[in-house]
């Protein structure tokens, strides 16, 4: 199972995308998810799934990618679409499913069109004016950056820890989120110290 | 080369029923361009080589690098002396290549276009340049210690601290990280299990049961280990 294609690896470009403003592509993105979210028609929900393809392919973003991303979401979107047909029936769910794909890939043009170091300094901007009341915009804006990236890594570990569970012949969910959850916790206490060693946060 | 002064410096944390001593104070001046730092696991060598750079503070004693205090000025240390882990997969932070060796670089160049080429330079230099926009969950095993290296290294430290920096890797990728890290003009202090590794050091510190056991010239080092796991 692919780990990176939960979120976008950013590929370099020079497509209209690539050189909007960070500000612009994410108040693009949440104005976009908003509307997904709030309008609740079939027809509007396959327009918003044009709407995303379009950019995609507007950025050029590698059909790999997507397909990835569209993947990983299929299979979330399956269990969630299964319930919404139980709950509300079929239009509901095929509507619930469109939507969450469109979703995912408009998130995934966004990563793949921004470096996360121009995400981190965009941040640092917004949050800059913030100092005087003690927020720190580095380490803001760091966190932000660290708990997106964290998302493959966490899949990767869900794997080996769901794995290593079938090699005992263990199929308890408890034998699965117990060494799961330590592993997880683990592997951040790591990630902290390895930030602390790179004197990231020091300033 | 740098001084790294261990002063009484030791560690014991609290447990169930008292203390546990991880470190027995321990007094070592560290002047060497390489020095090696071997033992059984839990032994308390990485406790060792993590004090260098404040990852861990000791409860007894200090630690001072060219006389700097570590646990005061922890940033101050920081800014030269390096660390690598032995896991290169919680080292790297950033999704590709480029961005974590830019994460790096981030406090010393504030200018978003220069600090690329930087990064893309440093990439170059330890043979990752074709690399630099591949995702790090993409990279090998020994690629992703290299490119953690080149994190390390891109902000050009004194003083570098590996702490089994090729326990995870093979043969070929041992050699390349190995060959790296003793090209280094830089002090190195190498936590190892690699015994011929450290025969390449200058001096090797035996550590057991939270002491330093032995310290010396690193073939009678390594000697006095395999004799003491023999008997």
């Amino acid at each position: 199972m692919s780990t990176t294609g939960l979120v976008g690896v950013y590929q370099p470009g020079t497509t209209l995308l690539h050189r909007l403003p960070v500000g612009a592509k994410l108040g693009g993105l949440m104005v976009l998810s908003l509307a997904i979210v709030l309008v609740r028609s079939m027809p509007w929900a396959w327009v918003f799934l044009a709407i995303a393809l379009a950019l995609a392919l507007l950025a050029r973003v590698r059909l790999g990618t997507l397909a990835r991303a569209a993947r990983t979401v299929l299979l979330l979107a399956v269990f969630v679409g299964a319930l919404q047909w139980w709950w509300y029936g079929r239009d509901k769910a095929i509507e619930t499913f469109v939507d969450l794909l469109a979703l995912s890939i408009a998130a995934v043009v966004v990563s793949a069109t921004t470096p996360v170091n121009a995400m981190l300094d965009s941040f640092i901007r917004w949050i800059t004016p913030l100092r005087p009341i003690g927020v720190d915009p580095e380490r803001v804006a760091l966190t932000i950056g660290l708990a997106i990236q964290a998302l493959p890594g966490t899949v990767a570990l869900a794997v080996e820890t769901r794995d290593a569970a079938r090699a005992r012949g263990v199929r308890h969910p408890r034998a699965f989120l117990a060494p799961f959850v330590v592993r997880v916790v683990a592997r951040a206490h790591e990630t902290g110290d390895a930030l602390h060693a790179r004197g990231i946060g020091d300033d | 080369m740098p001084t790294i002064t261990f002063d009484a410096a030791g560690l014991s944390v609290p447990v169930a029923g008292g203390t546990r001593v991880v470190l027995d104070p321990t007094t070592v001046e560290l002047t060497e361009q390489r020095v090696g730092i071997i033992g059984a696991n839990g032994s308390g060598k990485s406790t060792l080589a993590r004090m260098v750079n404040g990852l861990v503070a000791p409860t007894t004693g200090r630690v001072r690098v060219d006389g700097v205090d570590v646990a005061r000025h922890g940033g101050a240390v920081r800014r030269r002396v390096g660390f690598c882990f032995t896991d290169p997969a919680s080292q790297l932070v950033m999704p590709t290549c480029v961005e974590d060796v830019e994460l790096s670089l981030r406090r010393h160049e504030k200018n978003a276009g220069r600090r690329h080429d930087r990064a893309l330079e440093v990439l170059g230099r330890y043979g990752l340049a074709e690399h630099a926009d591949v995702s790090v969950h993409a990279l090998s095993g020994g690629q992703k210690q290299l490119l953690a290296l080149a994190g390390v290294l891109a902000v050009e430290p004194a003083i570098v601290v590996a702490d089994e920096p090729t326990t995870l890797l093979d043969l070929a990728n041992t050699r390349r990280v190995a060959d790296l890290l003793f090209g280094l003009d830089q002090q190195l202090v190498l936590v190892t299990h690699d015994l011929d590794l450290a025969r390449r050091c200058d001096r090797v510190l035996v550590v057991e049961g939270a002491r330093v056991r032995y310290d010396g010239a690193a073939d009678a080092a390594v000697d006095d280990y395999l004799a003491s796991v023999a008997s």
